[in-house]
């Protein structure tokens, strides 16, 4: 008993940390998971309340657009570009086009996408559910009699999750042109070249398994912007960290997940 | 009828309520007075289910809401209208949705029928035609007013007040106490007040309580507590603070 006392406290703080870190992980998880389940029991406010839907839509959906085009169009170009410079005098350009479309419809552009929503419209669920809660609005409207998962929560994991298979569709297309763009115009290859083997190569089950992905990455991400937002404390401080907490586990989540989907789904 | 039993609660080690034990009959206008951060607030929102005490229950109408499954906490609550101290107006709401969203989500009304009442309880907090202005353009009175208004719009039988008269001029915090009290004739409610306004506190209240270290240590009428000899409650009312004589020792 007595040799116990004399390990130095110096080896037994990582210890500790480590233990109070898990400690604190699981009590989170806990946490998410109730509710989560509050969350499932509610699902079917989507249907009764439709204009909130409709509006959380628009606002984390529509509104992302512009911005994870831009990213798509840049990451299309890069691909390209890249694939150019890889291939040339091993294999025929015409190969680039192949090559493009299913990088990005496969990973590039789900992933990308889900990073871009991360940090967009997770942090700004976390951002606008904490201040909420930090100035007791989420407290008025339970008062009321409302529940804040249903009326809060619901329409916006809901909206994310419908949103997001869309937003990469586009950004998957517009990658695609910025590749035949630079390749095009900056490069040799010839529209024809590009296009010319995509059909060949063209899986409709590389571009449904990217777009379930995506589906997951949006759900996850709002998921984890409204525990995070609910979860907050403490003034303007504690909103600035969630929407942190809330960009950093849900960026994480995309890239855990899309590890674990691509073992399922390949 | 509401009624507390043994309510005590801690945040993270600190105790705030140690054993609430109070009863609050219907009809009546109670007053909850007590020095800043002793738990009035937090005791206002175990009225109304917002928070779960550690050990106690509170009954409303023989219905418990201290942890009770969420469908019954919401049946309860909507006999509540729940005026916060910091007004915690939704501020992606025009101050007309904010009214009127109680009557959105519980009634059948029509639009033009949620109008109506919206205009009426803007009336009656001196707010007319403020309907389309969102809060973040509101003066802190004015909040506090669009959030009694909001209070008031589901015509709740128990109505709880968070401090209504802080941040008000003498006038407004006036109007406000006719209206607490002509809620209470007229419609019968119950009013649970919360203030630091002395004034108000003996205009309005049927009966006074006083928390201090997490307990009621009084409880009675205006008379009872002005000739009443428990030394903190006897300073409270008067303003004075603990240290006084230390204090003028100084100057
Ligand atoms: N959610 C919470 N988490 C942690 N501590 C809390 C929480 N809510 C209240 N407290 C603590 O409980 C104590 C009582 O707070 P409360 O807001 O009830 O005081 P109060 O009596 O209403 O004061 P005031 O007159 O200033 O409004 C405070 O010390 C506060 O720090
Ligand atoms: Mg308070």
């Amino acid at each position: 008993m007595s040799r116990a006392v004399t390990i130095p406290a110096i080896l037994l703080a990582p210890v500790q940390l480590i233990g109070k870190l898990l400690l604190e992980f699981t009590s989170e998880l806990g946490r998410f998971g109730i509710l989560m389940g509050r969350i499932t029991k509610e699902l079917g406010a989507i249907f009764s309340r439709r204009e909130l839907f409709i509006r959380e839509c628009v606002r984390l959906g529509v509104e992302s657009l512009p911005l994870v085009l831009l990213v798509g169009l840049f990451t299309g170009a890069v691909s390209g570009w890249q694939l150019h410079y890889q291939l040339e005098g091993y294999m025929p350009f015409d190969m680039i086009g192949p090559g493009v479309f299913k990088s990005i419809v496969l990973e590039m552009g789900p992933v990308l996408t889900g990073l871009v929503i991360s940090g967009r419209v997770a942090a700004s669920i976390a951002a606008e559910l904490g201040t909420m809660k930090v100035t007791e609005q989420i407290d008025a409207l339970e008062s009321m009699a409302i529940s804040s998962t249903r009326y809060l929560a619901v329409p916006r994991i809901a909206a994310m999750t419908m949103m997001t298979p869309v937003l990469v569709t586009q950004v998957n297309f517009i990658a695609i042109m910025g590749a035949w763009f630079v390749t095009t115009v900056f490069l040799s290859l010839t529209s024809s070249q590009f296009f010319g083997l995509i059909p060949s190569f063209f899986d409709l089950y590389d571009v449904f398994s990217g777009l379930l992905k995506s589906l997951f990455f949006g759900m996850s991400s709002a998921m984890i912007g409204c525990y995070v937002g609910f979860d907050a404390s403490g003034g303007a401080e504690g909103v600035g960290s969630a929407t942190i907490k809330a960009f950093v586990w849900s960026s994480l989540t995309v890239l855990v997940l899309d590890f674990l989907l691509a073992m399922i789904l390949f | 009828m509401i009624i507390s039993r043994g309510i005590k609660k801690s945040f993270g080690g600190k105790q705030v309520l140690r054993g609430v034990d109070m009863q609050i009959d219907s009809g009546e206008s109670l007053v909850i007075i007590g020095q800043s951060g002793c738990g009035k607030s937090v005791f206002l929102k175990h009225l109304v289910g917002l928070l779960d005490p550690d050990a106690g229950e509170i009954l409303v109408d023989g219905d418990r809401i201290s942890n009770a499954k969420r469908a019954d906490v919401y049946r309860i609550r909507m006999k509540f209208g729940v005026l916060f101290q910091s007004a915690a107006l939704f501020d992606s709401m025009s101050v007309e949705q904010n009214v009127g969203l109680g009557l959105v989500e519980h009634t059948k009304m029509t639009k033009g029928e949620i109008d109506k009442r919206v205009a009426e309880c803007l009336e009656m907090v001196s707010l007319s035609g403020i309907q389309k202005q969102m809060p973040s353009e509101l003066s802190g009175g004015m909040r506090k007013r669009v959030g009694l208004a909001r209070a008031i719009a589901m015509k709740p039988q128990y109505i709880l007040y968070d401090e209504p008269t802080t941040g008000l001029d003498p006038i407004t915090a006036d109007s406000i106490n006719d209206l607490i009290i002509q809620m209470q004739q007229e419609l019968k409610v119950t009013s649970i007040i919360v203030t630091h306004d002395m004034v108000s506190a003996f205009k309005i209240a049927d009966r006074l309580v006083m928390l201090h270290l997490g307990r009621v240590i009084f409880s009675g009428t205006e008379q009872e507590i002005k000739t009443q000899s428990i030394d903190i409650v006897r300073r409270f009312i008067a303003g004075e603070s603990e240290d006084k004589q230390v204090v003028t020792h100084y100057f």
